[in-house]
């Protein structure tokens, strides 16, 4: 099992390597399925400039919203940025700059960065701000985009459990962006909740194989709810 | 009398049919879940990776790991599935969702909708609207007809950033169920007791009315 241990011990190992001005992709939707840990790590050092790609931006001091406090992100690329006030005054102020794309044609960009697709036309967003600059083409008399796929130099994912070669096991929605996250990153670092001894996972219910993980940690997770609603 | 956002959704509510798998969007959509006629089963898709939403947990089954595309937290059905958001916009885009319900600033008369930016003013991101908007056969707006100053939101020709064009073929408003369809707004139901001539005065776009135009059934 020598070369197939994955396991670091500490968040300093989980992210050496990582380099201002480098492009960062981070798990999870809101707060839902984010590796915390790995956040908060890179928030209390001094790296900064990164290019950073998650559906969302955290909300004020926790999740991404902690890199926001300390300016580490230059370029933001989300969905959806509507429960953060300091990402609207950093994103209208010209301070960081921002590729808001829609949730689908961005889930579709990792995916196919991961799986080596350069690009792919999608109907989303034709016709619209999305749509300016980039390539039409028609296909059965429907009109289409051309949209070109991402990776990083590092991926951030959350997942419940994992084994010492890097297989993964999300749990409920809280898989969200991190498979398509996982494939795409030059190094992928997977915060669990648990670590369980190989073997132990059914291979037939691993999200994610080993192949796309370069290193695992065991994570503590305060798992922050945005908006607990409860039945009356 | 004009429409409560619960009727609104009632109304909504009229279009699903068993065994539906329906998109419900942010704000007037999410109710329409609390209409769905007895005897009629449907699946509800939230697009952060959840097939068979169920409804809001009891407080101490609430789950940091089980939340809806509103970021609250839910339940999952027997039957529900989880998957990656790839998975979910392969739903959405790839036509698979039978209806899909959202909200929007404005629509107009082509079938273009504007739903997620007002510049210099709210900006939040898309999400996944504009993928709804795409992929969906079906698609039911809800919303207001016009804004508190009596400014129309069914126009000639949306002045916010789109969302989507040429997509919508229902509105329900508070007012009004209209079609879309050959470059104009086509009155179907009105609200009890609204008239015409008011629909008319608030509709800015091309509106064609034909024949007697029945109310809205909202019970």
């Amino acid at each position: 099992m020598s070369g197939f241990n994955k396991i670091v011990k500490n968040y300093e190992e989980a992210i050496a390597g990582l380099k201002s001005g480098m492009t960062v992709m981070v798990g999870g939707f809101g707060l839902c399925g984010i590796p915390e840990g790995l956040i908060k790590k890179v928030s209390e050092s001094d790296l900064t400039g990164f290019t950073c790609i998650s559906n969302n931006a955290g909300v004020d001091n926790f999740g991404l919203g902690l890199w926001l406090n300390k300016r580490q992100i230059k370029t933001m690329i989300a969905s959806y940025v509507g429960e953060n006030a300091l990402f609207e005054k950093l994103f209208i102020s010209g301070e960081m700059k921002v590729i808001l794309t829609p949730q689908g044609t961005l889930a579709e960009k990792i995916r196919a960065g991961g799986a080596g697709i350069p690009g792919f036309f999608t109907a989303t967003g034709y016709g619209t701000p999305v749509a300016e600059g980039k390539e039409v083409r028609e296909f059965n008399g429907r009109k289409y985009i051309l949209e070109e796929s991402l990776t990083a130099d590092f991926s951030f994912v959350k997942a419940w459990k994992a084994d010492a070669m890097g297989n993964l096991i999300y749990r409920k929605t809280a898989m969200n962006f991190n498979p398509m996250i996982a494939t795409a990153g030059k190094i992928t670092v997977a915060e669990v909740e648990e670590i369980v001894p190989v073997g132990e996972l059914n291979p037939e219910h691993i999200h994610t194989p080993g192949i796309f993980v370069q290193r695992v940690i065991k994570g503590n997770f305060e798992k922050r709810i945005e908006q607990r609603t409860v039945k009356k | 009398m004009t429409l409560t956002r619960e009727q609104i959704a009632k109304r909504i509510a009229k279009e699903l049919r068993d065994g539906y798998y329906v998109n419900l969007g942010i704000g007037i959509p999410t109710l329409v879940a609390n209409y769905v006629p007895a005897g009629m089963n449907v699946v509800l898709q939230s697009e952060n990776g959840l097939l068979g939403m169920g409804e809001f947990p009891v407080d101490d089954k609430v789950d940091a790991d089980l939340i809806n595309a509103g970021k609250q937290t839910v339940t999952a059905i027997p039957g529900a599935a989880f998957f990656s958001s790839a998975d979910s916009f392969a739903m959405i885009r790839g036509g698979h969702v039978d209806l899909t319900v959202l909200g929007a600033f404005e629509v107009d008369q082509e079938g273009n909708i504007a739903s997620w930016m007002i510049p210099g003013k709210l900006i939040k991101g898309m999400g996944g609207a504009m993928d709804l908007v795409a992929g969906a056969r079906n698609i039911v707006v809800a919303m207001q007809h016009a804004n508190k100053q009596g400014e129309s939101k069914m126009l000639k020709k949306c002045a916010l950033p789109l969302t989507g064009v040429r997509c919508i073929k229902k509105v329900v408003t508070d007012l009004a169920v209209l079609e879309i369809k050959d470059g104009a707004f086509h009155l179907l139901e009105r609200a009890p007791g609204v008239s015409v001539e008011e629909i008319k005065r608030l509709t800015e776009g091309k509106l064609i009315v034909s024949g007697d135009v029945p109310e809205m059934d909202v019970n």
